[in-house]
């Protein structure tokens, strides 16, 4: 009917949502990205907009690419040997993988956290200081003062402060996933990559990190990866469904999960078979 | 999404939720469509027995809203629907209220009949009265028909035709209040026939509003507070 049309064409249909005048500010950007394990292709041609101090989840069947694209933003696929990279990712406008960029400095402003906390086997207060050691910051004011802050920032502080110099394993686990958060935020990253964080934690641990990630897109532009889609439709502001090594759909986490303009997320979100 | 589809869910029971919530709808449709049949003839009729009734059978439709309400509850609770199936409960919890609505307004017209019972001056106040119920009827009939093949362009239809209930209303009041200045003591039946008009009235609108989430439910736009003619400028 001629009036339905109508109202299809009334709404526009921006990638970037009109009310969200903040994320016109892109903190990373995808162009023409293929990524080959060997002869297999493991992403096929991804361009993706992710705006600063916003959460952007991935979502997608096992194998779909997913963790492939997010270790590409910090070249953690470089450690693969096989891997050959087609496109560019810009950070703030550079390429990363461009030859004179330094791959540790590049991780230094890119954070990552894994699925399996992975805390070194040495006190709290050591781990949160390492990235600052590393930079050869010796101060023992300086450090004192950074650990404090970090720990806070992940909403650790309080249960950790007066035990800062027992070893960190023997944490629980959601302590020592927020204790890994804490490491990834000491040394001031601006982006950090999140691969399934809460997936190993209890639903309350799970509960503590997403109200940590909602706290940190404050300060930090976070990309986060999960199969947990409820989790994706909590903490995310924007969501990009992924199949098979290709970008199916990326719009605001909201559009996604009430209205997708594709079957296939549709069919991927609401549990049919696709 | 316009393919809309219910079934394949990997979980086979939770298609089977979906599809009872959706069954259920259209078997309170089809109550509340009894309803208004009922109510109307009793009106025509002044007949105090059916309007009885169909006042005492009001309850049942409420019982449904309540059942179907809790399940759409529980659905929300256990399965987190998203996307069309999000939109599906959304617009049956919306539906069920304005078709428990609906319901209370055959009850209102009951009483109206109830009241004329035995009046025998205020049969010719009802012949324009039948068509603009009939009318409605269809409407309801129509939105309930859209909601169940999912027919935007049917529930377009309907929810056009609310504006031809409107103007056949309008010329129901003046030519009511034509009568009661012809014959004042022909008033009392005639503000009894008036509240009856205007609850059928009503139950057009009501039926617009299900069109309306027929439309979200399929296209997930919303469109109430728009018109026809506000969307043909457009």
């Amino acid at each position: 009917m001629e009036n339905i049309r109508r109202i299809d064409a009334g709404i526009p249909e921006d990638r970037v949502r009109a009310d969200d005048a903040g994320a016109q500010d892109i903190c990373l950007e995808v162009s023409d990205l293929n990524l080959y394990y060997g002869e297999a292709q493991a992403l096929d041609n991804i361009n993706l907009r992710i705006p600063r101090r916003r959460v952007s989840a991935f979502i997608g069947p096992s194998g779909c690419g997913k963790s492939t694209l997010l270790r590409c933003f910090n070249r953690m696929n470089d450690l693969v040997d096989s891997v050959r990279i087609e496109g560019s990712i810009r950070l703030d406008g550079e390429n990363i993988y461009a030859p004179a960029v330094q791959v540790a400095r590049l991780r230094q402003r890119v954070g990552m956290v894994f699925q399996k906390p992975n805390p070194f086997p040495k006190s709290i207060y050591e781990n949160v200081a390492y990235g600052l050691r590393l930079q050869g910051i010796k101060s023992r004011r300086t450090l004192d003062e950074v650990v404090e802050k970090a720990l806070r920032g992940a909403a650790l502080w309080d249960e950790v402060k007066s035990r800062l110099h027992q070893n960190a394993l023997g944490m629980s686990g959601g302590q020592q996933q927020r204790l890994v958060i804490a490491r990834a935020i000491a040394v001031e990253p601006e982006v950090l990559l999140l691969d399934e964080p809460a997936s190993a934690l209890d639903p309350i641990s799970t509960l503590k990190i997403e109200e940590l990630i909602d706290e940190l897109k404050e300060k930090y532009t976070i990309v986060i990866v999960t199969h947990n889609m409820q989790q994706a439709a909590r903490v995310s502001d924007y969501t990009a469904f992924m199949y098979m090594g290709r970008m199916i759909e990326h719009d605001s986490t909201n559009k996604i999960f009430t209205n997708p303009s594709e079957k296939m997320t549709e069919d991927y979100i609401t549990g049919r078979y696709g | 999404m316009e393919n809309l589809n219910i079934g394949q869910h990997i979980s086979r029971r939770y298609n089977e939720e979906l599809e009872d919530i959706r069954n259920r709808v259209l078997a309170m449709g089809g109550l509340v469509e009894q309803q208004i049949q009922g109510a109307m003839e009793s009106l025509e009729k002044r007949d105090a027995a059916i309007a009885t009734a169909i006042i005492e059978n009001d309850y049942q439709v409420n019982a449904m809203e309540v059942s179907i309400d809790e399940e759409c509850n529980n659905v929300l609770a256990r399965r987190q629907p998203a996307a069309s199936d999000l939109r599906l409960i959304v617009a049956v919890i919306k539906t069920i209220t304005d078709l428990e609505r609906i319901g209370d307004e055959a009850e209102r017209i009951a009483r109206m009949a109830s009241r004329l019972a035995g009046q025998e001056h205020a049969a010719r106040l009802f012949t324009q009265i039948h068509n603009l119920g009939q009318h409605v009827r269809g409407m309801v009939h129509g939105a309930l028909d859209a909601f169940a093949h999912l027919d935007t362009d049917k529930a377009v239809e309907i929810w056009s035709e609310d504006r031809r209930v409107d103007s056949e209303y309008d010329s129901l009041m003046r030519e009511l209040m034509t009568y009661m200045m012809e014959d004042p003591r022909s008033i009392p039946s005639i503000l009894q026939a008036m509240f009856a008009a205007r609850a059928i009235e009503r139950i057009g609108d009501r039926a617009t509003n299900i069109c309306e989430y027929v439309i979200y439910l399929v296209k997930g736009k919303d469109v109430r507070h728009t018109r026809v003619d506000q969307q043909s400028e457009e």
